[in-house]
């Protein structure tokens, strides 16, 4: 048994299911993230680890104990709030040592461990300031640390960069990462900026309507999406459906171009796959090695820095198109034609069924 | 011209009450032919009923005070964390005693709860006591309730306590440690104008005959010249200094600095 388990877990409210049949193992120590857009289902999961909601069905074990029927303040978690949660009237010190007074740990103790803590967290100085007179990314340290002080056997994380600027969320996610590894904590991070979700976790959950769509690294998750929701939530992507010509050897047409995918196909000839391109996948120009050379219309180009975005028609399709900045070489003029390559090997597979022809979302 | 208008407004307002006040000061302070002095004040002071119903008051007041606090705190809190559709219903029962008068509720007492009764609490002097002490909680309960709701509505109730329960609190802990602290100036404003309430409060009192600073004014009102003057005075200057101290709470707590 992994050392946080959910099982079968469910949740209604009245006749809606917004959790369904949700199951996963987390092992002792490992970062997950519960990925999805707003209303997926990701918080309420969390908060039926935290004790916060009861699940209406299914079980959740934490180092082998049934704990649905614990309360909160009876499991033994930690939990960072995106509105960071601070005790006002407490200074950072005495928020640290919170849980640790609670749990009648004594002062000695309690005050080495909150030392401990604050000095974790770089925050060694700050113990005798209050919450408002912290900056938004302090405080939300702060939390991290008052979570962390009474030794939570799970940390969960929710939406906790939500409410920070970007470049503090950015280096706070890399401090969050590093002191997790340090701990060894077994943590769930509820977030729907993918970017976070893939750069901090050991395995993403990407959560869609209630369900777990696909469980997996940041790497798998990327590069093979197993579903349409999966493959256009996280990242770009440029998805199409083409008509199977030959299973075996996976050959389809997108609009009477013949494409040559080079893998045995889910679905027999004559029927409809959904098939999917990461605009990085694409190549500008010529490229010999690529087994598929199509040509192309620049319609948009965006220059974003380090990369250019450009959006092509290819068909009458348009597929979008990432590159890398180069100074050698400006970013193509709109109107010009182009040509363009792929690799079979990039293109992705959805699994997801056609129905009537018709992609299911 | 309209800061003229707004000025010539606020002077007639000072005015309408200041003066008044000040006939009734300079009144209590006449008692001696010819000069002012503080006889009236010197006379009330010493009079031993005097501190003896001022005594009473305020033990009456710190009961109903630390009684309002326990009975409102935790159901404001209740409701507001798991209950708010009962919100508009307990706003209209806080706001009842403001529409039923102090006499029709005291009557309902003698009647519920005289010696013949199955609960015969105006029995005894503390039976009394405490009748009259449910009373007074519930003459406070529309400043006390709104007190500590808008106190808890400037504070995010839900998260501070899951927060709490999250770090192992039970609810006991997180009523006494985690919202009572921040919201201890809404909660001594409460008190505050509940003291006042007790200490000037006759109807109750004098019907359930207990020994109290309203009907003590009102006995002094009706049998003396300047004295009643004098108290009248020391009353507001006691009101006046529960506002400022509801003032300086505010000003002073570091919760209200937080939230600025």
């Amino acid at each position: 048994m992994a050392f946080l388990e959910l099982r079968n877990l469910e949740k209604s409210y009245g006749a809606t299911r917004v959790v369904k049949d949700f199951t996963i193992g987390v092992e002792e120590g490992e970062f997950i993230s519960l990925l999805g857009p707003s209303g997926c289902g990701k918080t309420t999961v969390l908060r039926m680890v935290g004790g916060f909601e009861t699940p209406s069905q299914g079980a959740i074990f934490i180092d082998g104990k049934d704990v649905v029927a614990l309360r909160a303040n009876q499991r033994a978690i930690g939990m960072v709030f995106q509105a960071y949660a601070l005790f006002p009237n407490l200074t950072v010190a005495e928020n640290v040592a919170f849980g640790l007074k609670v749990g009648g740990v004594g002062r000695a103790e309690r005050g080495a461990r909150v030392a401990e803590m604050l000095a974790l967290i770089g925050l060694r100085d700050l113990g005798d300031r209050y919450p408002f007179q912290l900056s938004g990314g302090q405080q939300q340290r702060v939390a991290l640390a008052r979570a962390l002080a009474p030794r939570p056997k799970v940390l969960l994380l929710d939406e906790p960069l939500s409410a920070l600027d970007a470049k503090i969320r950015v280096s706070l996610r890399t401090e969050i990462r590093a002191i997790q590894k340090r701990l060894g904590i077994t943590t769930i991070f509820v977030t729907h900026d993918q970017e976070e979700a893939l750069s901090m976790s050991d395995r993403v959950v990407v959560m869609n309507g209630g369900r777990a769509d696909q469980i997996g690294t940041p790497f798998e998750i990327y590069n093979a999406p197993t579903s349409r929701f999966v493959a256009g939530f996280v990242g770009t992507l440029n998805t199409f459906d083409a008509v199977v010509t030959d299973q075996a050897a996976g050959g389809v047409t997108l609009d009477d171009v013949p494409l040559v995918i080079g893998r045995r196909l889910p679905v027999a000839a004559g029927q409809t796959v959904g098939i999917a391109l990461r605009p990085e996948a694409v190549q500008l120009g010529r490229d010999p090695s690529r087994e598929v050379v199509l040509p192309a219309k620049i319609v948009e180009v965006h220059f974003m820095g380090a990369v250019v975005r450009i959006a092509a028609e290819v068909a009458g399709r348009k597929f979008t198109i990432d590159t890398f900045n180069r100074v050698d070489m400006p970013p193509p003029a709109v109107g010009k034609s182009v040509e363009i390559s792929i690799a079979a090997r990039d293109f992705l597979i959805l699994s997801d069924p056609v129905e009537g022809g018709q992609p299911r979302l | 011209m309209n800061r003229f208008m707004a000025w010539i407004a606020f002077l007639f307002g000072a005015t309408y009450f200041a003066l008044p006040l000040l006939g009734m000061a300079e009144f209590s302070l006449s008692m001696r032919r010819g000069v002012y002095s503080l006889d009236a004040y010197r006379a009330v002071l010493a009079d031993p009923q005097f501190q003896a119903t001022f005594a009473f008051s305020v033990v009456m007041a710190l009961f109903t005070i630390a009684f309002g606090i326990l009975l409102v705190v935790p159901t404001a809190f209740w409701v507001r964390l798991k209950l708010p559709g009962l919100r508009p219903l307990v706003e209209f029962l806080t706001l009842l005693p403001l529409v039923i008068p102090a006499i029709v509720v005291v009557f309902g007492y003698l009647r519920l709860y005289n010696t013949s009764s199955w609960l015969p609490m105006t029995g005894t002097a503390m039976g009394t006591n405490i009748l009259l002490m449910f009373g007074y909680a519930m003459l406070a309960l529309p400043y006390m309730y709104r007190a500590v709701d808008t106190g808890l509505r400037a504070i995010d109730v839900a998260t501070l306590t899951e927060a709490a329960q999250s770090l192992g609190a039970g609810w006991g802990t997180i009523l006494a440690q985690v919202i009572l602290p921040n919201v201890l100036p809404a909660v001594l404003s409460g008190a505050f104008l509940t003291f006042a309430i007790v200490i000037g409060e006759f109807t109750m009192a004098a019907l359930l005959d207990r020994p109290a600073f309203g009907p003590y004014m009102q006995i002094l009102g009706a049998n003396k010249a300047y004295e009643p003057a004098a108290l009248a005075v020391i009353a507001f200057a006691i009101t006046w200094a529960c506002m400022a101290l509801i003032q300086l709470v505010t000003r002073f707590s570091k919760h209200a600095r937080a939230q600025r």
